[in-house]
């Protein structure tokens, strides 16, 4: 089997990735796409966590299967938000959308 | 209520009102507001004889006077009550105070030059030079107001009501004595207007006092200050007679009687309280006809005259109360102390203002002897003979005020001195005087005067009152001498100026008050005349005045025998005070400059007559000086200076003292760390804002930093 640690190496190298996608990239739809590979790094711990921790619980996965939703919620959300300033500013730049400052 | 006593109760109105309409709507029209005021007191004068002629009609009418009142400020069980009475004393009061107040009314019309224009050089507050007066309606308001206050006093059915009425008369006397505030004089030790009123308001101040003590130990003697119900319940008689008052020896009946008799003293000018009446010469002369003939000096002796019976309580035959011993030596006193002051006088009202204190004290002196019905009708018949020399001589220094307007001299219109000869130029105003002067002296058998004074010499000759006898004929002497001496430097010989040359007749408003008071001043006398006079008594039905006010009374007052001996001795006193006043002044009238042949007789006697005893710089030394030192030095300079304005300065300084520290802490202690703080917030915002771009990876990029620093804390130093 293979040992937790494999997971875990994984699901870091995935958030760090994803992390990266967030900070760096200027598209604001890439941005989001790397907060949802962020939150599949997250779940890759958890559901590894279950498996290795206590696989008779049900509650680990239950709880993963509802970070998906939320994730895909989230998703759709920031989505329709990118398009509103689509359409408002006709740009998807993050470091043009900078209304909110002082 | 019938007629009479809804009458009763508005004869005081209509003059009341008239002031109040005066003073707030009419006082731009002059025409409008005398003729206001000439119709409230005509109006008051209507009601007033109205209710004369319906009680001399009602039969029984002493038993069962016109009276009615209101419950006015209820007291726990009881209430004070409020009301009016005509009984008989107030039917004759009614009978000729609205009348003299109308005359006096309708005189100051012509008096204050009511239809001359306005001389541009009279400012209000001046006597007027020639024009009219500056201030017309506005002494008009006050005459009113002084009537109506006279009749309120005149129709009280109690004491309180009673003193309303006398301190509304005493606060008009100094709004009227004071009426021409803005006079002054060259001679500095003339008294002014202004200060003769405020001398009139203090004097009779401080005798009004010792009366409102006298009438709120009354009340709380008797429980009710209604004279009938005082007067007629044995009961509260007998209980104020019985009780020892606060001072020993002395029974409450007597004390009180003293104390109300005090405000007579300060009212009605007698000594000691006198001084202020001379000095109210200052006023306008209707306002002197005013005070000394129909209302205020005639007020306190009403009052006493209405306190009788309590005055009198326990008095037997064998003699009068205490109260009455003590109002008999100050009226006789007076009579004679004010009547030698009389002679040497030579301003003209101030002779007629020393006559009425001393008529006034005969009537005081006549109470004190227990003649009833002989002080009240020397208090009718003095009325109207006062109130005709007083506009007399009104008429006199308008005259010659005339001569000094046309001559331009500089001279004092009312010295007598400075007169003469006016008879021939001032016709109407010399007989009447003389009538009124005449009266005054107790003319025999045909002046009101010589049957009212005569009636009080009868009965003090008949009670064996010596002494009071004696001195009263001596007053009525002098009396009539200085009369005789007034009339002769007045109006006979030759005028001693040019402007008595120049004087001339009043006119008609002025004239006919005169001539209607002379009237009177005649014949007013012959509704008293003894029952057992020869022929007149028996024709003039038996003294129906007599028989008509001791109805007044809740006892019956025995009258007199007839005697011959007063009547004689009274005739002898008249006339010779008369003759003597024509063998040194009337024989051979003064020519100018000539001095009073009466100051070579007299010498330094005189000198002490004319300066009235020095009573004024007595009081002056004794009394005002030491008030005024007190006022300015112990009460100003100590006290208010320096005690309590020393006490409010230290507690001031004390709290400006802790009030400086507390601003210091607010300013250091509280304000500056608060604008410190402010301020730092301020910089590190103003520092902080550039971290805000607006770019969420920016934030997140922190975010971030934060995240790996806190965590290295915890995992490096926390761990």
């Amino acid at each position: 089997m293979v040992p937790l640690s494999w997971y875990l190496t994984f699901a870091a190298a995935l958030f760090a990735l994803g992390l990266y996608a967030v900070l760096a990239r200027k598209n604001a739809v890439a941005i989001l796409m790397g907060v949802e590979i962020m939150l599949n790094a997250v779940i890759v711990n958890l559901v590894a966590f279950w498996r290795y921790g206590n696989p008779a619980d049900i509650a680990g996965q239950a709880f993963a299967v509802i970070v998906f939703a939320v994730a895909a919620a989230e998703a759709a959300v920031g989505l329709a938000l990118i398009i509103s300033i689509y359409r408002q500013r006709a740009t998807v730049m993050a470091e043009q959308i900078d209304l909110m400052k002082w | 209520m019938d007629l009479s006593t809804l009458l009763t109760w508005l004869i005081p109105l209509p003059p009341l009102l008239s002031f109040f309409l005066i003073i707030l709507f009419t006082h731009r029209d002059k025409r409008l507001s005398h003729s206001v005021a000439l119709g409230a007191i005509g109006l008051s004068l209507l009601f007033s004889w109205t209710v004369v002629f319906r009680a001399l009609r009602t039969a029984h009418f002493a038993e069962h006077p016109f009276a009615a009142s209101v419950a006015w400020l209820p007291t726990g069980d009881s209430a004070l009550r409020m009301g009016v009475t005509a009984d008989p004393l107030t039917v004759v009061m009614l009978f000729f105070v609205p009348l003299a107040c109308f005359l006096i009314i309708l005189y100051s019309v012509g008096y204050s030059n009511y239809g001359k224009p306005r001389d541009d050089r009279d400012v209000p507050g001046s006597a007027p030079r020639h024009g009219v007066e500056p201030m017309y309606s506005r002494f008009f308001a006050f005459l009113s107001l002084f009537a109506g206050a006279m009749l309120v006093l005149t129709v009280a059915d109690n004491l309180l009501l009673l003193f309303f009425g006398w301190e509304i008369m005493g606060l008009c006397s100094y709004l009227l004595i004071g009426f021409w505030h803005g006079r002054n004089y060259d001679n500095p030790a003339q008294i002014t207007p202004r200060a003769a009123g405020v001398k009139a308001f203090i004097t009779t101040r401080f005798a009004d006092v010792l009366m409102l003590i006298g009438i709120v130990y009354l009340y709380s003697q008797a429980g009710t200050l209604n004279f009938r119900e005082i007067f007629f319940s044995e009961e509260i008689m007998n209980h104020l007679l019985h009780t020892p008052s606060v001072i020993g020896g002395l029974a409450t009946a007597h004390l009180i009687g003293l104390l109300i008799f005090a405000g007579t003293v300060g009212k009605s000018a007698q000594f000691p309280l006198h001084v202020w009446l001379p000095d109210a010469m200052e006023g306008p002369t209707p306002v002197s006809a005013m005070i000394h003939a129909a209302a205020m000096v005639s007020a306190g002796v009403y009052m006493i005259v209405r306190m009788f019976p309590l005055l009198s309580a326990g008095a037997g035959a064998d003699g009068g109360s205490p109260t009455m011993t003590v109002m008999a030596f100050i009226g006789a006193f007076t009579a004679l102390f004010a009547a030698t002051i009389a002679v040497a006088q030579n301003d003209v009202k101030r002779v007629l203002a020393y006559s009425t204190i001393s008529q006034l004290g005969y009537m005081v002196a006549a109470l004190g002897i227990g003649a009833y019905v002989a002080a009240a009708f020397h208090l009718m018949t003095h009325a109207f003979f006062k109130a005709l020399l007083f506009m007399g001589s009104g008429s006199i220094i308008h005259g010659v005020e005339h001569g000094i307007h046309h001559t331009q001299e500089k001279l004092d219109p009312q010295d007598m001195l400075n007169m003469g000869g006016l008879a021939k130029r001032m016709p109407v105003t010399y007989w009447t005087f003389l009538i009124g002067g005449f009266a005054l002296s107790g003319f025999p058998f045909i002046t009101s005067g010589f049957w009212s004074k005569d009636e009080i010499l009868a009965d003090a000759f008949a009670h064996g009152h010596w002494w009071v006898f004696v001195v009263l004929l001596l007053a009525a002497f002098l009396t009539a001498f200085y009369t005789m001496r007034q009339i002769a430097l007045t109006f006979l010989g030759e005028p001693r100026s040019e402007s008595a040359a120049h004087s001339h007749e009043s006119t008609w408003t002025m004239t006919f008050p005169l001539v209607v008071l002379a009237f009177f001043a005649l014949f007013a006398g012959f509704v008293g005349v003894h029952s057992d006079f020869p022929v007149l008594g028996e024709l003039l039905g038996h003294n129906p005045f007599e028989h008509f006010i001791v109805g007044a009374l809740p006892h019956h007052l025995a009258g007199i025998e007839f005697n011959w001996t007063p009547v004689l001795l009274s005739v002898v006193a008249g006339l010779g005070g008369l003759g003597c006043g024509w063998l040194l002044y009337g024989r051979r009238p003064l020519a100018a400059g000539q001095p009073d042949p009466l100051v070579a007789y007299l010498g330094p006697v005189h000198e002490m007559l004319a300066g009235k005893y020095f009573l004024d710089e007595l009081y002056d030394f004794a009394l005002v000086r030491p008030a005024k030192w007190v006022a300015e030095v112990v009460a100003f300079r100590w006290i208010d200076r320096g005690l309590i304005d020393g006490t409010l300065h230290t507690i001031a300084g004390a709290a400006m003292r802790i009030a400086a520290g507390a601003r210091w802490f607010d300013k250091w202690g509280i304000n500056y760390p608060s604008d410190k703080l402010g301020d730092g917030v301020r910089a590190s915002g103003y520092s902080f804002r550039v971290i805000q771009t607006g770019r969420v990876q920016d934030y997140l990029l922190i975010t971030l930093s934060a995240v790996i620093a806190v965590s290295g804390v915890f995992f490096l130093v926390l761990r």
